[in-house]
């Protein structure tokens, strides 16, 4: 089958080819992810008294180790980021359409769970910021409404964050996690395969050639993965990722405290919302917000069909295009502010 | 006329403040100072706050409205007290103990004792009533607490209120006495710590001199003064060679012959040699003690020089991104033992002095070896990086070229 499949899998030549090869880029960075996670766990450990201190003697003492932990660092931002881009131009190419509407859904699912990732292994290093991000975003859970307080309590394993935190969020980074991820990833690209890859609407057939996956677009993929590889060692040579002070819960909080950048928008919006809108509470009305958009985002395929078969082309690229600019702005607006 | 716009007034207050009795004193003075005066001062004032009235000060009536009636003896007024009287009508209540457990159970009751033994108290006692009473320092009528940031006897205000008249040439010319002590103050550390670092526990006028207490300490006894808080230094300066010369009579007063009095600077090791080494001012130069007094500054600054070197290190590789943090706490220490050599020098031992000093030394050390060695990796990783990144590069150049016989 698998024969079968390298023989007979070809990918669309046209001017949107490049958008492809993210699909690659975040999958490779999922490898290289798992890689490197596997390697940091034979020196971390997860608790409170020892996590940090695990950490750092992981970056000082063992061979390599700063370009493992630093990788990895680097390797999960640029892992969302690229995911954002494959689900930007799966939108501009109209790439969910019938019949591929479950590959958007697992797709949408993968990057939740991506940022699920990154927003649990930002505590694992148990250092002041990633303390005090944890808090704020477990408060920020805690505020959705009805479930909220349940919510926070779930993630905290208790009141607020600590030695039961870490142990909590260290599970769901190395173990819950991942099996859903593998689960989800493997249905992801066995639809991908089965539907082929998608090519734009609007290209003549004529003028539509075609290249076999297996060798000619695979070596350029790995082209690619190099350049990737490449950027990640300079990164993590150049910018070795921080490991900062030990987290101290009787501290005051850092000034300037922010989430990771791929939160920094919706952290930047309730930020500017005031405390009350009307009869509404603020935060409240923000999540509200929030939680409508991606209920909008993820059901895009089915919206975009007009009952009778015409598509809402427009309304969707133009929604693709506000939530980019709403993302990249207000993101820029929450890392200056 | 009067009387009758009095009641009024009285009554009037009495309808505004409904069930609450009003007192007659704040009620007629009120009427009669125009907003000045004590009555209208005194809400601000703690003994108030307690449910004291004037009468419990002055004596007299507070319920009755007719002056003749409140201010006669028959009702105990005692009305203003003359100056020399003043700390034993504050006493009558504040050096009884059974009566301040009521109000303030943990306040000391033995001020007037105290301040019968200052320079204030037995100047008044010798007939002297321009000295300070208890209400030059602490107001009258307004008294607040020494907690409340407003009181002038508040550690932030000590100085200030002492200055009031220590500063005043006139006043002080009869005493014979310098009234630059307050201007010597405020340059001083005790005073940057003071004010500029919010540390209310720093030293100000009476933390040295005593407050109630009053008077200046004796040459032999201002090594324990500062020893007070600068416990370490006092103890080794007791036991050296210094204590017997300084401390006795015509020594010029322990600490402050090298640290002066009130105009107390950040100390340095130039205070032992050069130009401005107070070491010079009794010990000539190249002999044995001002040549002793060269080496241990010379050990300080070198000590000082490391340290610095081996923190400018450690930041460069910070800067870098390296992860130095063991190394920067371990450079704490050796800033500890600085601070320890810097102390051990009042013992006027060098054996003693190198201790820290060598300590020190191995710190600051292997904390540069530390820094050194981060710079050094920094250099391997982007030496390691660009081999890598050639080796990806000629990879990248055998795809296309793998690519290119693909498919031609």
């Amino acid at each position: 089958m698998v024969r079968d499949l390298m023989d007979h899998k070809v990918v669309p030549i046209h001017a949107g080819t490049a958008w492809y090869y993210f699909g690659g880029i975040t999958l490779f960075l999922i490898g290289i992810q798992l890689f490197t996670g596997i390697l940091l766990l034979l020196y971390y450990r997860p608790t409170v008294a020892e996590a940090f201190d695990s950490v750092r003697f992981l970056m000082t003492r063992v061979d390599f180790g700063w370009l493992i932990r630093s990788i990895h660092s680097w390797s999960a931002n640029l892992l969302i980021f690229s995911a954002f881009i494959h689900m930007f131009s799966v939108v501009f190419t109209h790439a969910y359409r019938r019949p591929r509407e479950l590959t958007w859904l697992s797709g949408i699912l993968l990057l939740g769970l991506m940022l699920g990732f990154g927003f649990s292994g930002y505590l694992l290093p148990w250092n002041q910021i990633s303390y005090f991000a944890t808090k704020v975003g477990t408060d920020v859970a805690g505020s959705t409404p009805m479930l909220g307080p349940a919510l926070a309590r779930f993630l905290r394993g208790g009141e607020d964050v600590g030695a039961a935190t870490l142990t909590r969020f260290f599970d769901f980074h190395v173990i819950l996690l991942p099996l859903i991820t593998f689960g989800l990833l493997g249905f992801h690209l066995a639809l991908v395969q089965k539907h082929g890859m998608h090519t734009p609407s609007g290209i003549p057939a004529e003028k539509l050639s075609h290249m076999k996956f297996f060798p000619n677009f695979f070596l350029r993929e790995l082209i690619v993965w190099y350049g990737v590889l490449a950027v990640l060692g300079s990164l993590a040579a150049i910018f070795p990722w921080e490991l900062g002070e030990k987290a101290d819960p009787f501290a005051s909080a850092p000034a300037g405290i922010r989430p990771e950048w791929y939160f920094l928008a919706q952290f930047y919006t309730l930020k500017l919302i005031p405390s009350h809108v009307w009869i509404f509470e603020g935060e409240l009305l923000g999540l509200f917000g929030f939680g409508l958009l991606a209920v909008v985002w993820v059901m895009l395929p089915f919206w975009e069909v007009k009952p009778g078969g015409e598509r809402r082309t427009r309304l969707a690229t133009g929604f693709g295009v506000f939530l980019v600019c709403y993302l990249v702005v207000f993101t820029i607006l929450g890392y200056v502010r | 006329m009067r009387a009758p716009a009095i009641l009024l007034l009285w009554s009037a207050s009495l309808l505004a403040a409904g069930a609450a009795a009003p007192d007659a004193c704040i009620t007629c003075h009120s009427a009669l100072e125009d907003g000045k005066g004590p009555a209208s001062s005194i809400k601000n004032d703690i003994h108030v706050a307690h449910g004291l009235s004037c009468a419990d000060c002055h004596g007299g009536d507070r319920t009755s409205t007719d002056p003749e009636v409140a201010m006669s003896k028959a009702k105990g007024f005692k009305g203003k007290p003359g100056r020399t009287e003043i700390p034993k009508f504050c006493g009558s209540c504040h050096s009884n103990p059974d009566f301040m457990r009521k109000y303030a159970p943990r306040e000391r009751v033995d001020q007037l004792e105290l301040y019968q033994t200052s320079v204030h108290g037995t100047r008044l006692a010798a007939g002297d009533t321009k000295v300070a009473t208890c209400i030059d320092c602490h107001s009258v009528h307004d008294i607040r607490a020494v907690k409340d940031s407003q009181s002038p006897v508040h550690p932030l205000h000590v100085a200030d209120t002492c200055s009031r008249c220590h500063s005043d040439k006139d006043r002080m010319a009869p005493y014979k006495i310098p009234t630059n002590q307050y201007a010597e103050y405020k340059t001083s550390v005790h005073w940057q710590a003071l004010t500029k670092r919010g540390d209310l526990s720093a030293p100000s006028c009476a933390s040295c001199h005593g407050n109630h207490g009053a008077k200046p300490p004796q040459v032999e006894s201002i090594s324990e003064v500062c020893g007070s808080c600068h416990v370490l230094y006092a103890q080794l300066y007791g036991r050296s060679v210094h204590k017997a010369v300084f401390s006795s009579a015509g020594g010029g007063g322990g600490c402050i012959v090298c640290h002066s009095n009130h105009g107390i600077q950040q100390p340095d090791t130039r205070m032992l040699t050069g130009s401005t080494a107070v070491c010079a001012t009794c010990h000539d130069a190249g002999t044995p003690p001002a040549n002793t007094a060269a080496q241990m500054a010379a050990w300080i600054d070198g000590l000082d020089n490391a340290i610095k070197q081996s923190d400018a290190v450690l930041a460069r590789a910070e800067k870098s991104g390296m992860e130095v943090s063991e190394a920067q706490v371990k450079l704490i220490e050796g800033r500890e033992n600085l601070v320890k050599s810097r102390l051990t020098l009042h013992g006027m031992q060098p054996d003693q002095m190198r201790i820290p000093i060598d300590a020190g030394m191995e710190i600051a050390r292997e904390t540069r070896t530390a820094g050194e060695s981060a710079l050094r990796e920094r250099e391997v990783r982007r030496y390691g990086l660009g081999v890598s990144v050639v080796f990806i590069g000629l990879s990248i150049l055998a795809i296309r070229v793998l690519i290119q016989r693909i498919e031609s």
